[in-house]
């Protein structure tokens, strides 16, 4: 593989230490976040400690994954070379309902019937090859 | 609290905007040595009361950046320093120069952006370290950018202000012909500053809505266009203020809010961290929104603009869209932005595209803005705006 072919594939998550229980969490399709207790909130993306009290007291939880559509824009064009034959991509920030906001993808949904507000579900995506689940959304279907 | 509005800029510096660079390719050490013997003869100062400097970083070397520069430029300072805010760098720069002097720690503080992406390559150039469509994120491992961003395709610019942008619109509505007009007063205002790179080629707000769609909502012609370039000032205090050939323009007040890398974590996206910044920079400066004469607000998009008028008090919350439309924001108008064409249309000349809003508002104090000046200007408002409108600074400037 050449150089330049290396760049231009799409970069995939590498797990840390700290982070590795998440990403688990995907592959077994279930969506495990940080919660602190003495904060009383739940932690995303994962950390060694609390953010804003520095808390050494986050543990992982077991969360549905549903939320809101919090924002989202339909990028036209690709945002960098790997997505070239990706566009539109539906970039979107997803609050879950249990709080803490993340950065994911809409799939399988018509970029038109979107709206601010609306309701989304999961959408593991398993890459075997790559030993690594990312987590997209979708228009909810039950709600 | 704050400054005392003791120290000035008392030189500036602007090469005009290039699309296509027609000089020699520089490092950006060279860069920053042409950039200082520019600034420093706008300010019409000796070299030698130069003991400060401010620096963003150097191409050439990745750490010891003040040092490097000191040692090139033959210039000891009592004040090396670095900042690293993104397009808030330069706005950040001029406080630190400012509050520096204040302090006596030194007596005038260059504080220079270059602007030039040419640079020399050697004959057997490595690739970089990361792709460079990795941009401002990090692509390191560890890096939540790398972990949790970029796998996304949440890379670049446009879709997480179009994001901001379209939140905005959920809340607060959205009127297309509004953010248009931004981009078209400002190319007005460029038409009438010759180193603008759309200097007569002026737009309608129709051209503007006819411009593809990048990311919806935001047009091609509501983003920068990245041009090569380099800015510059020169901080002084009251004395070298006093030899300085131009009108000393006093630092008054500043602010400053650094609150996240990416929007997705704001706690709120469409109130930005310029709100605090800018309560800030007023109050320690002892001025009032309507004392402001001109303002240089940064401008990456045309929502930045919107949404920093109404986050820095100009205009209620939600209400920008009807001001905008209500208000002439040329030279010429009722609020004068951006009088130079703003990064929109003078040029994004990278990192010194945040200087280019302080030269801005600058060159008016000194009236100095040629056909593009504003009658009577005395107080301008800078902001600069780094990341996804993540890390802001405010400034409030005066003429003496």
């Amino acid at each position: 593989m050449t150089s330049a072919a290396t760049s231009d594939a799409i970069p995939l998550p590498e797990p840390t230490p700290v982070s590795r229980p998440f990403w688990d969490g995907l592959a077994e399709g279930r969506i495990r976040i940080q919660y602190s207790p003495s904060l009383g909130e739940y932690v995303f993306y994962p950390r060694l400690l609390a953010p804003g009290t520095l808390a050494d007291d986050l543990e992982w939880r077991e969360i549905s994954g549903r939320g809101t559509l919090h924002t989202f824009t339909v990028a036209e064009r690709p945002t960098a070379p790997p997505w070239a034959d990706h566009v539109p991509q539906v970039l979107a920030v997803v609050e879950w309902d249990e709080g803490p906001r993340l950065s994911t993808e809409i799939v399988g949904a018509d970029p038109a019937r979107l709206e601010v507000g609306m309701r989304v579900e999961p959408v593991f995506c398993p890459l075997p090859e790559a030993g690594i689940t990312l987590l997209r959304y979708r228009p909810s279907a039950s709600e | 609290m704050g400054l005392r509005g003791e120290a000035a800029i008392i030189g500036i510096a602007e090469l005009p905007a290039e699309k296509k660079q027609s000089g020699p390719a520089r490092f950006t050490l060279e860069q920053y040595a042409e950039l200082s013997r520019l600034v420093i003869e706008d300010a019409g100062v000796p070299a030698s009361v130069v003991n400060g400097l401010v620096t963003h970083g150097i191409q050439e070397s990745d750490m010891f950046a003040p040092a490097t520069l000191a040692e090139y430029l033959g210039i000891p300072v009592d004040f090396g320093e670095r900042v690293d805010l993104g397009g808030a760098t330069s706005a950040g720069m001029v406080w630190r120069a400012a509050a520096a002097v204040e302090l006596g720690i030194c007596d005038a503080v260059l504080c220079v952006v270059p602007g030039s992406m040419i640079l020399p390559r050697p004959a057997d150039a490595k690739p970089p370290a990361q792709p460079l469509w990795m941009g401002a994120s990090s692509g390191k491992y560890g890096s939540p950018q790398a972990e949790f961003e970029i796998p996304y395709g949440n890379v670049g610019q446009n879709a997480p202000y179009a994001q901001i942008a379209r939140r905005y619109a959920a809340e607060f509505g959205y009127d297309p012909r509004a953010t248009a007009k931004i981009a078209v007063d400002q190319r007005t205002n460029a038409c009438a500053h010759p180193g603008a790179v759309f200097h007569g080629k002026p737009i309608t707000v129709d051209d503007v809505l006819a411009s593809p769609m990048i990311a919806d909502p935001i047009r091609m012609l509501e983003v920068v266009m990245r041009i090569q370039g380099g800015t510059a000032v020169l901080v002084g205090n009251a004395d070298v203020a006093r030899r300085s050939k131009n009108r000393p323009v006093r630092i008054k007040g500043f602010g400053e809010h650094v609150a996240f890398k990416t929007p997705t974590y704001a706690e709120d996206l469409v109130r930005t961290p310029i709100a605090r910044a800018a309560d800030k920079a007023f109050a320690m400066a002892g001025l009032e929104r309507g004392d402001v004469d001109m303002a240089s607000i940064y401008d990456c998009y045309t929502i930045t603009v919107l949404m920093s008028l109404e986050d820095a008090g100009f205009c209620e919350k939600g209400t920008g869209m009807q001001w905008v439309l209500d208000h002439d924001l040329t030279f010429r108008g009722d609020f004068p932005l951006n009088t130079a064409g703003g990064q929109l249309s003078y040029g994004q000349a990278g990192m010194a595209g945040g200087m280019h809003h302080v030269v801005d508002a600058a060159r008016q104090v000194m009236g100095r803005a040629g056909d593009a000046q504003v009658a009577d200007c005395h107080t301008a408002f800078v902001s600069g705006n780094g990341g996804i409108m993540s890390e802001q600074v405010a400034l409030l400037l005066q003429g003496e």
